[in-house]
């Protein structure tokens, strides 16, 4: 063979072994000398960074009554490398867990896809959340167990059983949130809903860290630069909610077996005094370990225990409403105090009838309020809409009308301080240009001049008309937060918002909501200590009736404005009636009187079957 | 020839270079091998308990192996060559009968303490046969049945080893080629293999995207097509020399796909991707009738080639879709295609953060908090390299790569030197498979290639790799010796 065929090959295979060099070379100057992720993520391995977590703002009623506060637990950590001679009978039976139970979770934490930082080397979770209790019999025996520590950790704690949707609750951040605020990481607590999630900012605080440096062995070293890295945990502030806690709790307890929700609101702040809605749930059941079985068992509920319906639900205001179309009517000088409508059994007008109930006619403004007439208010309705000297069409009407509604806070959110919050629906002239194909007038739509149709409300914007009118004419956004301990409450939750309608003419309809109560359809609110002003409502529905009321009392310098929507309820005056009343009296004079207590007893045994269909 | 003679001529004319080399990597492996295991509360680095321990024991009884391996004649490996590789061939079998199944893999022996893996040896088993089959007196790599005898004696052992499932072992038998290719095989045949890989890597990793809404092809195919078309025409030049053929090619081919492009991009987008195929497919028969016009057998060739390059991205991608779930996973993360980092990826992961963590001068013997607080898994075997980023950092790692381009080289000149094809053929064997081990191990590492667990050679802790790989290279030594005694 001629061995000097093929010789310069060799230069070739000398290239390729020079090329992987060069190429392997670059890439670890990459790795090592450029500045990469991989050194940072390095160093969280090097570096110790231990959080020490801030106490977590508690909350108070309005009175100053403590609702929840924190406690510790203790999570039971495990280094696995220095686990030995464990007596691990001993062990269960103290942590009352079985041997299965142990090994399951030994080998949970081994496991590198459920548990992906794991090193035998450093600190895992074993058991989370052990009560004081169960720990103090553990701490006495822990020296027996090698490689077992303790972590504290503070956990959320409910001194009172009521006002679950108001107050939330907190559970550990999910990824997403991880995603969206790197301020947390995963194992933190985070409040999900209520005022836990809306002031999760103010009450969470600011975590600690203290820099420590490990070595090869695990051990820490000390402090990183003598701890000039450090700093302390900013404790979380505390809040001050509006809600009077014992209205709050009378509220729910009426609400017992029935569905809806009652919303008070104080008018000169917009401090929103109690927001029930039913059915409710302990808030007790979401601490701790048992949080996710209740939060699943809940969600299975036909009832939805868990949705507010006091801001969530969309409902047609009934009757209440016709108060927004007597001012709008009164503003826009469709009518006057003088003016009369007939009404026999109800507003007829060719084949179209909206039906009333039995009283004089015809009659003016006050009366038609007190017997909440349904003729009068599509009467006004009709001779506003068809009025061609005042608007163009009947669409520049419908838009002068929705412009009232809004500026009085229906159709839009009112910005109160919790993470959710429903619109409402007020139509425009778009809405039935789109539904009618522009052929629509006043006839077309009758039925929203006494809060049917198209015109759906949450109870929150019901209890925010009765402010309005308290105030004759503003209301102050609504709020659950009175004070933020240590800061001031956000700027957006103080504006005054005054409506198109001036004062003199709300004075008209206080006055009619004051016959209501004196002669009308609300006379059971009437009471010897303070003057109540009122409009029921019974709002038509598939099924039965929803039972409506919206007031405020006293007639002069209110306190209090109610919304009270019970489901199915029937007529206004059969529960939402009593239930507004009672709930002005236990925050007006403190206490229910006997005769009240004895209402309030008969109110709560009461019970509306909804049967089990899905709402 | 006195015998007493040759054995000291013998002596003097041993590389010490080499060996010199051969040492360092040695020490340097066993100090990364301490760092890799050592465990704080087992301090004595000798302790047979501990794997440094035991490397020092593999890493003595190696040096006693290459001093017998010293004594051993050419002549005997020159005689046996045949007699050790059927040996092999029967051991392997054997093995893959009676080794008891150890993490899926049925390739170990176990020898009472200790475990063997014949995979391992059944190497220098090879490269001594193939370098005794091309050194015959009438071999020529051009001869389709000797060529063919040569591939079969490659490619047993490898089927062999692939039923023992250990792909990663068998794939180190795939350096042969490079060997074959220093003795005159058909440069060709490596571009082949060169060009499925850019394919498929190509191919897969872009099998999801397009290039742009004016142009809606799939990126993969798109590229995967053009460079089949590009390779083809290229080699038609390179081995016909015809220029009709470039210039059909060039007008018909380039200029066509060219056109298209610009139509999609500016006129009508539509996918040409069609059209390319549609293309190919013509070069392709084109190819075949330039065979039989001209009936040259290399344009038959570069069809088969065109065809081929042609039909991967299809043929790639319908087997990809057929692959197991972890394969696919494995191979996705390689290509970068997913971030898996708690299941295949986790390892290249946590390494490339070990090695980054190094940074110039390294943490420092016994320093590196990933490797010791086992960040890094199979730290001391396939992972090894990650102590060496570590705590030597960049300056060692590099000096590490440094020292194997250095040793490679050096066998490189040795082989060079042979006297006859069988020391030639057998010395770039075992540096071919070094190259391998190197070009594998630390790619895998540096998540720069496909995570195969092969060993480091002299760094990662074991016995059978370190004595395999010591055996490999000084029967190269002992046959290099013996370059200036003439052959009888």
């Amino acid at each position: 063979m001629n061995r000097h065929a093929n010789e310069s090959r060799k230069f070739v295979i000398a290239g390729i072994a020079l090329i992987i060099v060069v190429t392997y070379i670059i890439r670890l100057a990459f790795l090592q000398l450029g500045e990469s992720d991989y050194k940072t993520n390095a160093d969280n391995n090097a570096f110790f960074n231990n959080v020490i977590f801030p106490s977590r703002g508690v909350l108070y009623d309005r009175n100053g009554e403590l609702l929840v506060f924190n406690q510790l637990a203790y999570d039971i950590m495990v280094v696995m490398r220095e686990v030995q001679e464990l007596d691990t009978l001993d062990l269960c039976k103290t942590l009352g867990i079985s041997k299965q139970d142990f090994i399951d979770r030994m080998n949970t934490i081994k496991d590198r896809n459920k548990n992906p930082g794991y090193s035998s080397y450093t600190q895992q979770l074993f058991m989370p959340q052990m009560s004081s209790k169960d720990f103090s019999i553990f701490q006495e025996k822990m020296f027996r167990f090698r490689g077992f520590y303790v972590r504290e950790r503070t956990i959320r704690r409910y001194a009172t059983n009521h006002g679950a949707h108001v107050l939330g609750d907190v559970a550990e951040v999910a990824p997403t949130d991880i995603e969206k605020d790197p301020y947390y990481s995963p194992g933190d607590y985070i409040g999900k809903q209520g005022v836990e999630r809306s002031y999760e900012k103010y009450l969470r605080g600011e975590k600690g860290i203290e820099v420590l440096l490990r070595d090869a062995r695990g051990r820490i070293q000390g402090h990183y630069k003598n701890g000039a890295n450090d700093h302390k945990p900013v404790p979380g502030k505390d809040l001050t909610l509006s809600i009077d806690i014992n209205v709050q709790a009378l509220g729910e307890r009426l609400m017992k077996n029935k569905m809806g929700a009652i919303v008070a609101i104080e008018p000169k702040t917009g401090e929103v005094l109690c927001m029930v809605s039913a059915p409710s749930y302990d808030p007790r059941e979401l601490e701790g370990k048992e949080r996710g079985k209740h939060m699943m068992e809940m969600g299975r509920d036909p009832m939805k225990p868990m949705l507010n319906r006091a801001i969530l639900g969309t409902y047609p205001p009934g009757s209440t409403f016709k108060t927004t179309q007597a001012l709008t009517f009164l503003q826009e000088g469709i009518i006057n105090d003088q003016t009369a409508y007939p009404c026999s059994h109800g507003f007829r007008f060719g084949s179209l009838k909206v039906g009333c109930h039995a009283h004089g006619s015809p009659l003016t403004l006050e009366p038609a309020i007190s017997t909440s007439c349904n003729g009068y208010f599509c009467w006004g309705l009709y001779y506003m809409f068809s009025n061609r000297r005042k608007y163009k069409n009947v669409q520049q009407a419908m838009t002068t009308w929705k412009d009232y509604m809004v500026s009085m806070g229906f159709g839009y959110k009112l910005g109160i301080d919790m993470p959710a919050e429903a619109r409402g629906m007020i139509p425009n002239a778009d809405y039935y240009d789109k539904a009618h194909k522009f052929s629509w007038s006043a006839l077309s739509v009758i039925s929203i001049a006494i809060g049917q149709g198209e015109v759906t409300l949450t109870p929150l914007q019901i209890a925010n008309l009765g402010a309005t009118i308290a105030n004759r004419g503003y209301y102050i956004t609504p709020h659950v937060v009175k004070k933020i301990h240590g800061d001031k409450l956000a700027d957006s939750l103080l504006v005054k918002h005054i409506t198109k309608v001036e004062p003199k003419y709300y004075e008209k309809v206080v006055n009619g909501m004051r016959r209501s109560v004196l002669g009308g359809t609300c006379h059971a609110a009437n009471n010897p200590w303070y003057e109540v002003c009122g409009k029921t409502g019974t709002a038509q529905n598939r099924g039965q009736d929803h039972s409506v009321f919206m007031g405020f009392a006293p007639k002069d310098n209110p306190k209090i404005a109610v919304a009270v929507y019970v489901e199915n309820g029937g007529w206004g005056a059969t529960y939402g009636v009593p239930i507004g009343a009672l709930l002005m009296e236990q925050y007006i004079n403190g206490k229910l009187s006997e005769e009240s207590e004895l209402k309030a007893q008969a109110i709560e045994e009461k019970v509306i079957n909804y049967g089990t269909r899905e709402r | 020839m006195a015998q007493g003679n040759d054995s000291k001529s013998v002596i003097r004319s041993i590389d010490w270079a080499t060996i010199t080399l051969y040492l360092i990597l040695i020490t340097w492996g066993w100090f990364s091998v301490c760092g890799a295991s050592y465990d704080f509360t087992n301090p004595d680095v000798f302790s047979f308990s501990t794997n440094s321990g035991k490397q020092m024991v593999w890493a003595c009884t190696s040096f006693t192996l290459a001093m017998a391996l010293l004594m051993i004649e050419k002549k005997f490996y020159n005689m046996g060559a045949y007699i050790i590789y059927g040996g092999m061939l029967l051991l392997l079998i054997v093995t893959l009968i009676i080794a008891p199944d150890t993490k899926g893999s049925r390739s170990w022996i176990p020898l009472g303490p200790v475990k063997l893996q014949p995979a391992e040896f059944a190497k220098f088993a090879v490269a001594l046969a193939i370098g005794k089959y091309m050194d015959k007196y009438d071999f020529n790599m051009n001869n389709t049945r000797q060529f063919t005898r040569l591939i079969a004696m490659i490619c047993v052992p490898i089927l062999i080893i692939i039923l023992q499932k250990e792909t990663g072992t068998a794939l180190v038998y795939l350096t042969f080629f490079l060997v074959l290719y220093r003795e005159g095989m058909t440069g060709s045949l490596l571009f082949t293999a060169f060009a499925a890989v850019v394919y498929f890597v190509v191919g897969i990793r872009f099998s999801t995207d397009t290039i742009s809404v004016n142009l809606p092809v799939i990126t993969g195919e798109f590229v995967v097509l053009i460079l089949a078309m590009v390779f083809t025409t290229i080699m038609t030049w390179i081995y016909t020399k015809n220029e009709l053929a470039l210039k059909v090619m060039l007008v018909g081919g380039w200029g066509i796909t060219l056109l298209a492009i610009l139509f999609s991009v500016y006129v009508i987008p539509f996918d040409v991707c069609k059209i390319i195929l549609f293309l190919n497919l013509l070069i392709v028969l084109y190819l075949v009738v330039l065979t039989f016009y001209y009936r040259f057998y290399k344009y038959a060739l570069i069809a088969a080639f065109a065809a081929m390059s042609t039909s991967f991205f299809y043929i790639c991608h319908t087997m990809f879709d057929h692959l197991a779930d972890h394969q696919r996973i494995r191979i996705e993360v390689l290509l970068g295609m997913k971030e898996d980092l708690r299941g295949a990826g986790y390892n290249v992961n946590q390494a490339k953060i070990a090695i980054g963590s190094g940074g110039l001068s390294g943490k420092g013997f016994l320093n590196g908090t990933q490797t010791k607080l086992k960040y890094v898994p199979e730290q001391d075997t396939d992972f090894i390299f990650c102590t060496v980023g570590e705590e030597e950092g960049f300056i060692g790692s590099a000096g590490v790569l440094i020292t194997y381009l250095l040793f490679i080289w050096r066998l490189i000149a040795l082989a060079e030197r042979q006297p006859d094809t069988m020391g030639r053929v057998y010395g770039y064997s075992v540096l071919s498979i070094f190259l391998f081990h190197l070009f594998i191990n630390v790619g895998m590492v540096l998540g720069l290639t496909p995570v195969i667990g092969i060993p480091l050679p002299f760094f990662s802790y074991g016995g059978s790799s370190l004595w395999g790989f010591t055996i490999l290279l000084f029967i190269f030594l002992r046959m290099d010796a013996e370059r200036n005694i003439k052959r009888q």
